[in-house]
């Protein structure tokens, strides 16, 4: 994590590079965003490896390059979300994990619902997006996809129960996701044509053997008080809702996270010093706090930058007569990363599988190049 | 009061206009704003939403149907009076209906699901004679026909009900009531705006001339009245007389033979007798100087001379009952009808000598609005005439024929004329009342339950008076008399605008009071009586001349004395609180009016500038041990009608000064400036921001968004239904919405909105929309379709039959599309539906003319099943079947389809502030752009729909529901309420914002989905309330290839409904031929349409035929087959041909070589 300014942003040269450096405000463009009052200039940063070679600066993407600058700091990791920093890459490939996180990485959810009896006020269609869209504790890794012609088995369903009824003269109930039972034989439902007398009831799945033996922990529910319906006295709800695997291209509903975003580094740089009553005022400006105050002694204040990062950009400190006093700034190759799980996998998890997933793209890509 | 020009009181005292502070004015504490809102919704609960119809309903129920019992109260036989009957007292019951010789009670919930009406039976007491003795009997609660029931009426279950009751008769308690149930649809009395009544009203006519006419309305009589100025000479003109009459002429016909007295009573300025003198002269060059004369040149002019004793004696008649009949003569004294003459007279003098004394039309104060109850009682008023008189006719006949012991009435009386007349009116809307010459259509209406808001604004809509096609601006203008009364905002777009209105919040529309008690309190406050004085007197200065409701009552030497008096009266509740006291200084005249149908509103009354109401009222209101009434009785608020506001000097706001308008004049305070919209227009927030047409297009838009319709939505049975499935409470809301409930039925979803242009798909109003949102459901929402089987019963006890589903010997269905059917031979509520299923398995018998006497076999039936025919590819739900009898005991079986969609490309929303456009297309959660806090937004709409829209709320509502999410409090926008605090401020919405973290402007910081990096503008996004409009893109789609043509002229038939194809039309055919496709003409209407081969004979030219035994063509014309030859024709040119041919004319082709 920088600590001030642009100076722990040297450029780190290459060995075969002579110690040339940018002029400080190229350096500025360069690297940072800047968030004048009106509207952000230097968004696009430059791509082009030759941009700067007049003076001598190499501006390419170099392996090593990256593996030196390429930092991640956790900041904070909680079994539903996850913030860390991710220092020295380009906002495509941020923009890359982030997109993949929200739409690539595989879950389970609810796809397939029968519905047995539903006398409830929600209809059909509304109860089955409802329990689509509750996030389930199945891990998908261990499952497969399943397509079109396949059989539903235990390596690519699971199988959930909901029957809840509310009985006739009691008060109304609420119907929890806590209330779907995961049935790890498979479906109880028997197709409706009658079987041929003997072998087993034909259901709608076709389970050789129970998931309780082929997984460690057993499914359910991530969240137990979501709310699924409100029955009323004498109706009942009575189906069986089968997960598949999917990713949250197809629906929001295989989404792994609730979001998963960034934010550039913030960087706030006092040009001019600020002493005195416009100190004061700066520190009042900012709802954030990003201000502080420096005792100069015999009562002199000055302004100084106390906590950049909590900057939301409210562009406050730029504004009003003083404005031009302060500029702010976004760190460019720094990202402020934050994955919200909705509770399959945890968020590093999440991270790390969608790593995997942009490996395994580029290697298509390589494959195909070869 | 009316004199406020400034530097105007010579002669009274001079009123210093800037009082010096005095002790007592600086020790007076400084009052303090009272809130008053409080008051809008005590008014609500007193009178409520639908209040007018409600109480124009009950004042006939509970009044004017006893008025018109009593009025015809006996019957007798024309050949023998002292056969009679005698209705002694008239009531309407219970509702309730009579089946199978048993009365039951009924809800309208069942009538709307039977399809039955809601009525109550009409109860009257009645006395008659009985037998060849006339023993006079008696009879109580005999029933003379079903009257429909308003509901929420005093006649109404529903009446005083709370909240648990109406639940358990499957009512919404929310829906305000107001209107009836008739045959299972409900239907609105829509209000009728119409001119006022019995009032002079000074115009021109089309000819320019200026007119004075007045409309007389009695029980008895209607007629119009006009007095017209012609080339300087002043003419009556009735209906009755061929040529107008000079008014002179009827001067003297009225008894006025005296020239001197008819211009003393007109008034003694000279400048009347200079307009009166070629009148006058008119008359004397005719030689008419007696009364005598004068009803001679009257009687030459009757227009139908009666057959018996040809004119002699009419005019005199007319006179009496035709001339300004509502001015009553007693015993023959016309000089009541003489002064009003000359006050017409006057008026219209005063009109041409000084144009500001005019009458507007189109002013508010000269409309009345004609009720639910006047118009019923109109209808209920004739058919009890017409069943009275059926009943004479039936005795007359019955003792004409047989000289046996005579009937009693109470035989001959049918229901059916008073039942079915009331219900065949209100279900079709068309009132035709012969004998009131009364012939209007589309007075009731299907009341539209598209969404909550369409179901209020049709309560409060009032239809207008002038055929729509007019092209006058007048009547469409906005009336400075609107204020207050009428919402400005809410009129359709289009051939009705202006014309059809909508009620403000607060206002109310008045029934008839009794004038008797208002006469005497008159007299008894000294008006003097026309009768006693003489011509000369009536226009003393100073004195002013009393009208009640039209009538001249008298005049008054001090009217200010005289009004404050009155109104005095009313504050105290000795008189009704409509009365309307106003004194119009112009005409020299205190109107006092207590008849119906004016619109009125409440106000604070302020006494010298100083509210009446202070806290402490208001905290007794807030605690509940004040209510409206209170207010109204304890005289802090009064009602004043548009004509008595002309008196008043509104002030908006106690606490504030009004630039150059003195405080002390102030009469009165406005409750709320947020009332003087509609309940349609109340639920746009910051509408005072927007350019004004905006907020009409919003009217017309917020009665088709889906929402919830009523807390009993999923138990109706309308025909079509939409509702959103996830509908939300704005996050931006105004009192209004509070007041009437719209947060509680909300039509509409708080999207986050981000405006910048994407992707190129959102130009023309377009919205870019996220489709993780629509998969989490956002704009989601269901279609509910009624299909209704009947199970027809025809002669000799044969009926159609359902039958279960026929399976082959091994269970399988012998059709695909049975799949869906029950055992029962009806669908499953829960199937899944698909196109060209059967939901009701029916036969019907082959032979339905005539029964065979015997039970019929299978094969006597054929199949006529219900085929549902819905999208292919989608998939729709059963919701529900139910099964009742309808009124001619046919069993109607009703299947509710569910189709529950999800927004797609093409379809239609719209925020709140007349904003409309359609879904361009659908992105990505990923590709779309996403703020530092990780916030997507749900639909992104382009920039260009601000700068010439102008809808700067639609930008406050964004901010003010960005501030509102991120403290957690809702936030308000009503009309006009930055002063009262209704209204947030922008000013502390955005430090707000501030405070959270955000830019004061609304704009965020935001990085591209699609290249991760920062966007080069901050870009304005928050939450703005969006609703979903019925129009959806899989209710539009339509194409074809080849399909259906239509029998008679072969071409393709038209229209989405019969698979029509898309019609070629002439504009597109002068596109073809100016860029010379003539190949692709020749294929578009002729190859693709219905080309026809003809024979046709060279030499006569006519269409011959193809003999197929003989194989060659033949002309019958020419009787020979040697000139024939072959052409293709549009069929439709073919029967063009022969359709001439039918009618004598020979259409000859001539055919070359090409
Ligand atoms: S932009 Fe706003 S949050 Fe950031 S430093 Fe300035 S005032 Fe503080």
């Amino acid at each position: 994590m920088p600590k001030k300014g642009t100076k722990s942003k040297e450029v780190d040269n290459a060995p075969n590079q002579q110690e040339n450096k940018l002029p400080d405000y190229l350096e500025v463009q360069r690297t940072r965003v800047v968030c004048n009052a009106d509207a952000p200039i230097h968004t696009q940063g430059y791509q082009y490896s030759g941009t700067f070679a007049a003076m001598g600066v190499d501006n390419s993407v170099s392996v090593e390059k990256f593996c030196k600058n390429f930092k991640i700091e956790i900041n904070r990791l909680t079994e539903d979300d996850m913030e860390f920093d991710m220092i020295g890459i380009d906002a495509s490939i941020a923009n890359a994990f982030r997109r993949i996180l929200i739409a690539e990485v595989p879950t389970m959810a609810i796809e397939k619902i029968f519905m047995v009896d539903n006398t409830s006020v929600i209809a059909d269609e509304v109860l089955s997006h409802r329990l689509g869209l509750i996030p389930l504790r199945a891990d998908p890794r261990l499952f497969d996809y399943i397509s079109e012609n396949d059989v539903p088995n235990e390596r690519n369903t699971v199988v959930y129960k909901l029957h809840v009824s509310c009985p006739k003269g009691s008060q109304r109930i609420t119907v929890k996701s806590s209330e779907l039972e995961w049935l790890p034989e498979g479906s109880q439902l028997s197709m409706a044509a009658p079987a041929q007398s003997g072998d087993k009831q034909k259901t709608f799945t076709s389970f050789s053997q129970s998931q309780k033996e082929i997984l460690e922990e057993p499914l359910g529910v991530k969240f137990k008080d979501i709310t699924i319906a409100r029955l009323g006295p004498g109706q009942a709800i009575e189906l069986e809702a089968h997960a598949v695997k999917g990713v949250g291209k197809v629906h929001a509903k295989w989404s792994p996270v609730a979001t998963a975003w960034y934010r550039m580094l913030p960087e706030v740089v006092i040009l001019k010093d600020i002493e005195g009553d416009d100190a004061e005022e700066l520190v009042k400006k900012c709802p954030v706090n990003v201000f502080d105050i420096e005792d100069l002694g015999n009562g002199g204040k000055r302004a100084v930058v106390a906590k950049p990062r909590a900057c939301t950009l409210c562009r406050e400190c730029v504004m009003g007569p003083n404005g031009n006093q302060v500029e702010l700034r976004r760190v460019r190759d720094h990202f402020i990363f934050t994955i919200e799980s909705t509770g399959a996998l945890p968020p590093e998890v999440l991270f790390t599988e969608a790593v995997k997933i942009l490996e395994e793209k580029c290697e298509r890509v390589i494959s195909e190049l070869s | 009061m009316a004199v406020l020009a400034k530097g105007d009181n010579e002669g009274g005292k001079v009123v210093d206009t800037m009082p010096l502070p005095t002790y007592h004015s600086l020790a007076a504490p400084v009052r303090k704003p009272v809130d008053k809102f409080a008051l809008l919704p005590a008014f609500l609960k007193v009178r409520g939403l639908v209040k007018e119809h409600i109480d124009s309903f009950n004042y006939f129920i509970d009044k004017g149907i006893k008025k018109i019992v009593e009025a015809n109260n006996r019957i007798e036989a024309r050949n023998d009076p002292s056969i009679y009957l005698r209705y002694l007292d008239v009531r309407v019951g219970m509702p309730s209906i009579y089946e199978n010789c048993n009365v039951e009670s009924i809800t309208p919930h069942l009538c709307r699901l039977t399809d039955r009406t809601y009525s109550a039976p009409i109860e009257v007491d009645i006395q008659y004679t009985v037998g060849k003795q006339h023993v006079v009997k008696r009879r109580n609660k005999f029933i003379i026909g079903y009257m429909p029931i308003m509901l929420r009426s005093s006649a109404c279950i529903l009446n005083e009900m709370d909240e648990d009751e109406l639940a358990k008769y499957g009512e919404c308690p929310l829906d305000p009531g107001g209107y009836f149930v008739v045959k299972g649809t409900e239907k609105v009395i829509l209000i009728q705006e119409q001119l006022s009544k019995n009032r002079i009203i000074v115009d021109t006519d089309s000819k320019g001339r200026v007119i004075a006419s007045v409309t007389s309305s009695t029980h008895a009589i209607k007629s119009k009245t006009v007095v017209l100025m012609d080339k300087g000479k002043i003419y009556l003109q009735l209906n009755q007389f061929t040529k107008p009459i000079p008014i002179i002429v009827v001067m003297k016909a009225m008894g006025m033979e005296s020239d001197q007295e008819a211009v003393q009573m007109v008034g003694r300025d000279p400048r009347y007798g200079d307009l009166l003198f070629p009148s006058i002269q008119e008359c004397a060059s005719e030689r008419i100087y007696t009364r005598q004369q004068a009803l001679q040149y009257m009687d030459e002019k009757v227009m139908y001379p009666g057959a018996t004793n040809n004119k002699e004696g009419r005019s005199n008649s007319i006179l009496h009952d035709v001339f300004i009949a509502h001015v009553p003569v007693k015993d023959g004294n016309l000089r009541p009808k003489c002064i009003y003459t000359a006050v017409m007279l006057r008026r219209m003098l005063d009109a041409i000598l000084n144009s500001d004394t005019f009458d507007d039309k189109d002013y508010v104060g000269n409309k009345r609005f004609e009720l639910s109850g006047q118009l019923i009682s109109l209808l209920f008023e004739d058919l009890f005439k017409t069943m009275n008189s059926q009943a004479v006719e039936r005795m007359n006949k019955n003792s004409d024929k047989t000289r046996s012991s005579p009937l009693d009435f109470s035989q001959l009386i049918m229901q059916d004329t008073i039942t079915f007349g009331l219900e065949r009116a209100i279900s079709t809307g068309n009132w035709d009342i012969k004998r009131f010459r009364m012939h209007r259509k589309g007075v009731s209406q299907v009341l539209s339950r598209l969404s909550y808001m369409a179901t209020l604004g049709y309560m409060t809509r009032i239809t207008p008076q002038f055929e729509k096609t007019r092209k006058t601006s007048g009547p469409r203008a906005l009336q400075p008399s609107q204020w207050g009364m009428l919402c400005p905002c809410d009129t359709p777009e289009g051939e009705a605008c202006g014309l059809t209105k909508n009620l403000a919040l607060l206002s109310h529309i008045t029934t008839d009071q009794e004038e008797g008690p208002l006469i005497d309190l008159c007299h008894s406050l000294g008006v003097e009586d026309l009768l006693f004085l003489s011509s000369e007197e009536i226009h003393a200065p100073g004195s002013f001349l009393v009208m009640l409701n039209g009538l001249i009552l008298g005049k008054h030497k001090d009217p200010q004395r005289l009004v404050i008096h009155l109104r005095n009266l009313r504050r105290s509740n000795v008189i009704g609180e409509f009365v309307s006291i106003f004194i119009n200084e112009k005409q020299r005249c205190v109107h006092i009016a207590s008849d119906g149908g004016r619109v009125c509103r409440p106000l604070i009354i302020a006494d010298m500038g100083i509210s009446r109401i202070d806290e402490t009222h208001m905290t007794k209101l807030r605690d509940g041990t004040y209510d409206f009434d209170d207010f109204l009785s304890g005289g802090l608020i009064e009602y004043l009608d548009v004509n008595e506001e002309n008196n008043a000097l509104i002030a908006l706001y106690e606490h504030m000064d009004q630039d150059d308008v003195e405080r002390s004049s102030i009469t009165h305070i406005e409750i709320e400036p947020l009332s003087i919209l509609g309940v349609v227009s109340g639920l746009i927030p910051y509408p005072h921001h927007n350019q004004s047409p905006r907020n009409t297009y919003q009217c017309a838009m917020g009665k088709q968004a889906m929402g919830n319709i009523a807390y009993n939505q999923l138990f109706r049975a309308d025909s079509l239904l939409y509702l959103l499935v996830y509908a939300q409470r704005p996050l931006l809301t105004t009192k209004t919405i509070e007041l009437v409930g719209y947060d509680k039925l909300g039509a509409g979803q708080n999207a986050t909105v981000a405006v910048m242009g994407y992707s190129g798909y959102d130009i023309e109003d377009a919205i870019v929309m996220n489709k993780s949102s629509l998969d989490r459901g956002f704009g989601r929402c269901i279609a509910l379709k009624k299909y209704t089987v009947l199970k027809d019963n025809y002669v000799d006890g044969v009926s159609d039959r359902i039958v279960k589903p026929q399976r082959d010997k091994d269970g399988v269905l012998m059709k695909q599309n049975m799949r869906a059917l029950d055992d029962d031979g009806i669908v499953a509520p829960g199937q899944i539906i698909r196109n060209h299923d059967i939901y009701v398995n029916k036969q019907t018998p082959m032979n339905t003319s005539k029964g065979i006497g015997r039970p019929l076999t299978d094969s006597c039936y054929k199949d006529s099943p219900a085929i549902y025919k819905g999208v292919d590819g989608e998939t729709t739900v059963v919701d529900r079947v139910m099964l009742c009898s309808d009124t001619n005991d046919k069993l109607s079986i009703k299947c509710i389809i569910r189709h529950t969609r999800r927004p797609e490309v093409g379809d239609k929303f719209s925020s709140r502030h007349g904003q409309k456009g359609v879904c361009g297309t659908i992105i990505q959660q990923e590709d779309f752009p996403f703020s530092e806090r990780g916030i997507c937004p749900d639909l992104i709409m382009n920039p260009h729909g601000f700068p010439s829209r102008m809808t700067i709320g639609k930008m406050i509502e964004l901010l003010g529901g960005k501030a509102g999410v991120s403290c957690g409090r809702f936030h308000y926008g009503s009309a006009f309420g930055e002063p009262s605090g209704n209204a947030d401020n922008v000013a502390d919405i955005s430090s707000t914002l501030i405070k959270h973290g955000f830019s004061y402007n609304g704009k965020d910081f935001l990085y591209s989905g699609i290249l991760g990096q920062p966007l080069e503008a901050y870009i304005f996004m928050g939450p703005i309330y969006y609703q979903k409009l019925k129009h959806m893109v899989l209710d539009k789609m339509h194409a074809r290839a080849s399909g259906p043509r239509v029998l008679l002229t072969r071409q393709p038939t038209e229209g989405r409904s019969r698979d029509g194809g898309l019609r070629l039309g002439e504009m597109e055919r002068d596109c073809l031929i100016a860029y010379g496709a003539s190949m692709l003409i020749f294929e578009r209407l002729m190859l693709s349409s219905d080309p026809y081969q003809v024979q046709v004979c060279r030499k006569c030219g006519l269409l011959g035929y193809y003999n197929h035994k003989l194989k060659t063509s033949y002309c019958s014309m020419c009787k020979n087959g040697e000139n024939m030859a072959k052409m293709r024709l549009p069929y439709a040119c073919k029967l063009l041909f022969q359709e001439l041919h039918a009618m004598n004319v020979v259409p000859r082709l001539k055919l070359t070589e090409v």
